[in-house]
């Protein structure tokens, strides 16, 4: 059989699956969750000024959607830019590039084979940090109906359907943050300086967002696109958040996506 | 028009570039390896030989001239390098995966059957005992060994080895030429880059000296041996006499007679020395010994890398390459 991105794919996540920094990312997804939900059960109070902050002793359901908000200023930028920064760079490091682009496989192949698994353990790390804040949360909190931000109260299991689909949302963003990190780890080709640089960028996109008089730039700031799910908590459902965020994120994800592949395929291999 | 496949040989490369900047790594190469050559790729350190492997690999870009491996171009695509293998500088390996599971990484990049390969050339190397250990724990020489296994998965017709026996202890040098030589005489051309040229007399059957980024000697090491002249010392029973009839002598050049042993020092092609044994002969001049001192082919080396080149070249047909359509 004529090998193609599925193979390159299939071993990309068995490489990830072998590594310790993969697990460091998946560990802080299971985690801090679990802080949060602890804190929330030894504590009275809740973070009222955030969306569904004041819900959290209400609804296990409501302890996710906090966490998405406390997460995209670095955890969850931080656990994509670990893999994204590194799985090219590492390559490099270890010089087991020239290993593999001398095999039978093209080198946009085994781009897109790492670019699927990079984006594969995202969405694994959001889910499984979702999954565990719902879980633990329901524990704490009960497994019970949701307010949402228009003042309607949805059934537990209509909320947990919403809950599943603002991590879907949310994966935009984070998809775009781990295009940021491919280029970053194509470019660098040291993971140290891509995982940093990746984090850097996200943080410089949160700071612009504070900055007084640019708030025309807001919608296009990609830090504004992590807050793209709360409009699929409105009665009725809000999707201008969702669609802005899909274009504004492509906007951000296509560009340096494209450009980490072209700097990979066509680059020199050395050392 | 395009090199046919079939017809072509295993590398050919011509007037190849590699810049970096003002450095120029590779400068206008021209370089031949027919089937079935252990071809020697001989150099200092920092000459340009790793440059030109990873230009035949398609691991970087030449800025001029061209790469052919089987008629193709490795920059094309991987279709070209269907039948060839190798590693540049050490082969490199996942650290953290077991060898095996390196092998069957390697070989589900390959394609085909060549994970039914994986026990065979374990084997080979010399490796089965250690399969299931992790890269990570295996010396310099067991990631070379399984460096040439990599290689063999793919059923290469034309290896590329990057100094494959650097910094093996005495006993892994001489298996890794051992293995080298069984796998030239299973029909595998090989490709041998090395600063060593005892390696290289030892394996190699033709041979490329490049010295700073050029190609300074390419053809068989017989032919090296004779690219230069070679100095004699003569006792005669009447060295006065014989002073004269070796200055006389065609190809007899720089006669220089010793004193007071009477010696005769001077230097000649190979082919003009019976004739000189005819003449003192008919002469009526004794011949107490006529010792040929060549220049070790170390002292070629150094000559062609260090100083100048021998005096004679041999005659190198480089047919014209055409780039494919």
């Amino acid at each position: 059989m004529k090998p193609g991105v599925p193979t390159v794919y299939r071993w990309e996540l068995r490489k990830l699956r072998s590594q310790k920094r993969t697990y460091i990312g998946l560990g802080a997804a299971v985690v801090i969750p679990l802080i949060f939900v602890t804190a929330v059960a030894f504590q009275s109070g809740g973070p009222e000024d955030v969306a569904f902050g004041r819900y959290i002793h209400d609804t296990g359901l409501a302890i996710p959607l906090v966490l998405l908000f406390f997460g995209s200023l670095w955890m969850f930028p931080l656990i994509t830019a670990l893999v994204a920064g590194d799985i090219v760079a590492a390559e490099d490091h270890n010089g087991t590039l020239k290993t593999i682009l001398t095999r039978s496989v093209e080198r946009g192949q085994i781009f897109t084979g790492k670019a699927l698994a990079t984006a594969t353990y995202a969405a694994a790390a959001i889910f499984l940090s979702g999954t565990v804040a719902v879980v633990a949360g329901s524990i704490v909190s009960g497994f019970d109906p949701l307010v949402t931000l228009s003042g309607k109260t949805v059934s537990a299991l209509s909320a947990l359907g919403l809950v599943g689909a603002s991590m879907l949302v949310y994966l935009m963003p984070i998809f775009a943050v781990a295009c940021i990190g491919l280029l970053l780890s194509t470019i660098t080709r040291n993971s140290a300086a891509a995982v940093v640089g990746t984090l850097m960028v996200s943080l410089v996109l949160q700071l612009i967002a504070i900055v007084p008089g640019l708030g025309w730039l807001h919608p296009y700031l990609l830090s504004t696109q992590f807050d793209a799910w709360q409009g699929l908590l409105r009665n009725p459902i809000d999707w201008a958040p969702t669609i802005r965020s899909a274009w504004v994120c492509l906007l951000y994800g296509a560009p340096t996506l494209a450009a980490a592949y072209i700097l990979f395929v066509r680059r020199d291999v050395a050392g | 028009m395009s090199v046919s496949p079939v017809a072509a040989n295993p590398v050919e490369l011509r007037g190849l570039v590699k810049r970096y900047g003002e450095i120029v790594a590779v400068d206008h190469v021209d370089l031949t390896v027919q089937p079935g050559d252990v071809y020697g790729y001989l150099g200092p350190n920092g000459a340009g030989k790793t440059t030109s492997l990873r230009m035949m690999l398609g691991l970087i870009r030449p800025s001029a001239g061209l790469v052919r491996v089987f008629g193709g171009d490795p920059l094309a695509g991987v279709a070209a390098l269907k039948d060839v293998a190798g590693f540049v500088e050490e082969p490199r390996f996942y650290p953290y995966l077991a060898a095996r599971k390196n092998l069957e990484l390697l070989a589900a990049l390959d394609g085909g059957n060549a994970v039914s390969r994986i026990d065979e050339v374990l084997e080979v190397v010399d490796l089965s005992d250690r399969a299931g250990d992790r890269v990570g724990s295996y010396s310099h020489g067991m990631r070379q060994r399984l460096g040439i296994a990599a290689a063999l998965l793919r059923k290469p017709r034309l290896l590329l080895l990057d100094e494959p026996t650097t910094g093996l202890d005495p006993g892994g040098i001489r298996d890794m030429r051992a293995l080298i030589r069984r796998l030239a005489d299973d029909g595998i051309t090989v490709l041998l880059s090395s600063h060593q040229l005892s390696e290289v007399e030892e394996v190699c059957n033709r041979v490329a000296i490049i010295r700073s980024g050029s190609i300074v000697f390419e053809g068989h090491l017989d032919d090296l041996r004779r690219s230069s002249t070679t100095t004699y010392r003569l006792q005669t029973t009447d060295p006065e006499r014989a002073v004269a009839v070796c200055e006389a002598q065609p190809g007899i050049r720089d006669v220089t007679a010793g004193e007071p042993s009477g010696e005769i020092v001077f230097t000649a092609g190979e082919e003009a020395v019976p004739d000189l044994s005819v003449a003192l002969g008919e002469a009526g001049i004794g011949i107490s010994a006529l010792i040929p001192q060549r220049p070790s082919l170390e002292d070629l080396f150094f000559q062609f890398t260090e100083g100048q080149e021998a005096t004679t070249r041999p005659s190198l047909e480089r047919p014209a390459l055409t780039e494919a359509a």
